[in-house]
């Protein structure tokens, strides 16, 4: 258990009522995550995508979260003022049942990483390049449990694991730790 | 590596069946830049003036554009061009949306059709798989029922589509190319479609565009985004509202409607009606748009929302966008709500949204006038709005009298006889224009309507004021922040525009400013086409972001190829001059420049003549619009010299006087 620790808790709002389904938030993550940063673009790599049915007048940007290694025991589907979403239309999962957040060629997960970088930026820049405001970026501080380290790395191995085995990876790693001494 | 293009086309030969992909010579990018640019460079290559457009040798071409794709804000213009069956020339209609990204993301710059498949099929472009698939299930269907049928089929919710309805597979001349809320509709390119029995395209993409020097180019964009924000928020004074903003005019989102309504014309362009516009007739097409329309919506990577989604009662939902909003409207001398409910059948047939109307107002004109009688029409009902049903259901059909009028006004007055060519009045090059019947000729749309290759005012006006400030103040306020402009002159040219007296149309601008202005134009929607920028944040409307400053940037930034404004105004020059060169070619001649009789009441022939031999000295064509031996070779345009010189539209004398135009096969 980690102690008691002030946290930054840092949100996007999204008014899907705002959305005009442009899709300049999936240009600006994928480039800002490209390497080099801004060398190049495609949205099939973007954290946050937008659901977009037109015809239906849905809209809804929703940012990758955690990876998840199995599928749900279940779906959801929603119907909001009498529009019907996809089933699993807001879950935020790089989920096997779908191709949602994961690098088109590796399909290694993806997972918004709020932008951090160094020097940090003003706002994330889906939010910036969001000029209708369909994304509101607000912080706030808030009492938390510390989290438990290496939460990302793990999260990073198991899809590794998932998609080469278990083996290969130890492999690999035993082969950079002798390379690395070497 | 190449930046911002991907370097490779697709060949597709329909006849065949074969699909190949094909890496492009940079040296092309260089010297035409793109999307129109090397459209025209195959067109002139591949397509000599003997194939006539319903031949398979036509190519059909869906290029992007060179910095679609990249984060250049509203750079999402696919550019379709191939030979006009309606004008017998090069068509080079834009549609915006989302295709165009999507095909660079799927690896390829182009798609080049050619031959015609023996069935009807749809290509599905998905990353390397690249597959002509059976359609003839989808015969028939609606342009965006044939969408969602595929995204459906394909099980690939995520593939932007291009197709064409029922229009398009008939041949109709005034045919569309539909895509969700886009459509490239001048020139009957959707016939050519249906010619070759291709229904549709489907494309999906997951590959990365790269960006040469992306720094750079992230912090123009920004630039760019702020100058958006800073001009949302400050609209032009003194302009009427859907001038003074940005984007393609706001016509989804504004309720507003006097200034089209009584300053342009009713019927087959015909009736203006000045007092038209009064509270209840603001309150009901308030009511009806505020009812109908759901939601505005934008193109791919750009925060304007041009477009809307509209659901007219018991019609599926479609898209819309622009003056289509009023065409059908006026044409039928009816309401908006009669307006939006035949539009969502229009762009299903997949027609497009000026000419379609004013043929049906034409053939109406033509049976009041006992040119057309009710042996030409059995069945016609007696209400007005219905008869507009009714042809356009023939047309796209292509029945009885729907088959002649499915040639445009201009052919199906020729076809009729009996005097209706008088009745096709609103023409230029065979291809209808806007309802705008005026008063004092403008010297500046004189030269614009005249030579405009574009065939469309729309695509081809922009920049400067449409008309004069009234006072001084208004004008230096304008000229103060006004970076855009290509040298300190063309203020000077606008802070001296009176609105009477000596310094007034048709007089000033003169001659040679006009030359100036018209020149500066025509050469931002040209970069538009090549860049695959839409022209409304760009060309069309005044102070855009994106202008001759900051574009050879862009280029540079982007693509990785070193420009300056220099270098960019000689590559435009060079892919306009060729898009001429294909019209000349064609038969085009300065007997084909001219805006319908009727446009203005007050002409001025004299003038009239020193305008457009002035232009053409100025632009490096002879006195009947071909571009001289020195302009071409001046260019690198090389080939087309030796060209004209074999076909004898030039001679080897210092001036080629080629008064009688050699006729295209089909030119009649
Ligand atoms: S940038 Fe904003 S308006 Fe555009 S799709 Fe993303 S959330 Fe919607
Ligand atoms: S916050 Fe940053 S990482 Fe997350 S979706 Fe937006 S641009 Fe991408
Ligand atoms: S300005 Fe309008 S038409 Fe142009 S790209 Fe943006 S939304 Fe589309």
């Amino acid at each position: 258990m980690g102690e008691k620790k002030r946290k930054k808790i840092k949100t996007i709002k999204v008014d899907v009522d705002k959305c005009n389904g442009c899709r300049a938030c999936e240009v600006a993550c994928s480039a800002f995550h490209a390497a080099p940063k801004y060398s190049s673009n495609n949205p099939a790599r973007s954290r946050i995508r937008v659901i977009r049915e037109p015809l239906k007048d849905i809209y809804v940007p929703v940012y990758a979260g955690e990876h998840a290694r199995a599928e749900c025991m279940g779906r959801d589907k929603y119907t909001i003022d009498g529009k019907e979403y996809d089933e699993c239309s807001f879950c935020r999962a790089s989920c096997p049942s779908r191709d949602l957040f994961k690098e088109p060629d590796s399909g290694l997960p993806l997972k918004c990483d709020m932008c951090e970088s160094d020097p940090e930026l003003k706002q994330p820049l889906c939010v910036q390049w969001c000029i209708t405001d369909a994304l509101v970026y607000e912080e706030r501080e808030e009492e938390v449990e510390e989290a438990a380290a290496g939460e990302e790395l793990d999260t990073g191995l198991e899809a590794l694991a998932d998609k080469y085995g278990l083996d290969k990876i130890m492999e690999a790693v035993a082969r950079m730790a002798v390379a690395k001494k070497g | 590596m190449r930046y911002a293009e991907t370097g490779y086309n697709l060949e597709i030969d329909l006849t065949r069946g074969s699909i190949e992909r094909v890496a492009t010579d940079p040296r092309d990018t260089e010297l035409y830049l793109g999307g129109l640019g090397t459209n025209a460079k195959i067109l002139w290559d591949r397509v000599p003036p003997e194939v006539e457009p319903f031949s398979p040798e036509n190519l059909l071409i869906f290029s992007a554009g060179l910095l679609c794709g990249t984060p250049a804000t509203g750079c999402n213009r696919t550019i379709v061009s191939t030979i006009s069956p309606q004008t017998l020339l090069m068509a080079f209609s834009m549609m915006g949306g989302f295709w165009a990204p999507e095909l660079k993301y799927a690896g390829y710059d182009k798609v080049i059709f050619r031959g015609k498949s023996p069935e009807l099929v749809y290509l599905w472009i998905n990353n390397d798989t690249v597959e002509l698939r059976n359609a003839s299930h989808l015969r028939g269907k609606g342009a965006g029922e044939t969408a969602e049928l595929i995204r459906q089929e394909l099980k690939e919710p995520k593939a932007q589509v291009a197709a064409i309805g029922l229009a398009g597979e008939n041949r109709v001349y005034f045919a569309s190319i539909e895509q969700g809320r886009s459509s490239a509709s001048r020139g009957g390119i959707g016939a050519v479609m249906g010619d070759k029995g291709l229904k549709a395209i489907a494309v999906r993409g997951t590959k990365d565009i790269n960006i040469a020097r992306p720094a750079e180019f992230m912090e123009l964009c920004n630039e760019v985004l702020e100058y958006i924000k800073f001009r949302n928020a400050n609209p032009i004074e003194g302009v009427m509202p859907i001038l003074a903003g940005l984007g393609s005019p706001q016509e989804m989102a504004v309720h507003d409607e006097k200034w089209h309504t009584e300053n342009f014309m009713w019927g087959n362009s015909r009736l203006r009606r000045k007092d038209f516009w009064n509270q209840e007739v603001a309150e009901k097409w308030t009511e009806t748009l505020e009812k109908m329309r759901t939601r505005l919506i934008s193109c791919y990577n750009c925060p304007m929302k041009c477009g809307a989604t509209i659901s007219v009662p018991g019609l599926p939902t479609y898209m819309m966008k622009c003056f289509s909003k009023l065409t059908y409207t006026m044409a039928a001398m009816a309401d908006l709500e009669f307006g939006l409910h035949i539009a969502q059948r229009a762009t299903e047939y997949g027609v497009d949204g000026f000419s379609t109307p004013q043929v049906m107002a034409f053939a109406l004109e033509l049976y009041e006038n006992g040119i057309l009688t009710d042996t030409d029409l059995p069945g016609l009902p007696a209400g007005n709005e219905e008869r507009f049903h009714w042809l356009l259901d023939r047309i796209v059909r292509r029945e009885g009298v729907g088959d002649l009028l499915a040639n445009g006004t201009y052919w199906a007055a020729k076809q009729i006889g009996k005097g209706a060519e008088a009745y096709a009045h609103n023409n230029i090059k065979k291809h209808e224009q806007l309802p705008l019947k005026l008063s004092m000729l403008n010297p500046i749309y004189f030269l614009m309507y005249a030579t405009g290759e574009k065939i469309n005012i729309t695509q081809i006006e922009g920049q400067f004021p449409q008309a004069p400030f009234a006072t001084r103040e208004e004008r230096e306020k304008f000229v103060k922040d006004w970076f855009q402009v290509p040298d300190e002159k063309f203020k000077q040219y606008l802070l001296d525009w009176e609105p009477r007296g000596e310094k007034s149309i048709p007089f000033y601008p003169t001659v040679p400013m006009c030359c100036d202005i018209v020149d500066w134009q025509e050469r931002m929607h040209y970069i538009d086409d090549a860049l695959g920028m839409c022209a409304g944040l760009s060309s069309f409307p005044l102070k855009p972001p994106y202008h001759i400053h900051n574009y050879p940037k862009f280029i540079s930034a982007g693509a990785g190829i070193e420009m300056d404004e220099e270098k960019l105004t000689l590559a435009a020059r060079r892919y306009r001059t060729l898009v001429r060169a294909i019209n000349i070619r064609r038969g085009m001649r300065r007997k084909d420049e001219k805006p319908p009789e009727n446009h203005w009441k007050k002409r001025f022939p004299e003038l009239e003549k020193e305008l457009l031999d002035t232009y053409y000295a100025f632009k490096g064509w002879n006195n009947d619009g071909v571009p001289t031996q020195d302009s071409l070779r001046g260019l690198g345009l090389d080939y087309v010299a030796e060209d004209f010189l074999k076909r004898g539209i030039l001679t080897d004398a210092v001036e080629a006087a080629s008064a009688e135009a050699p006729k295209g096969p089909a030119a009649n």
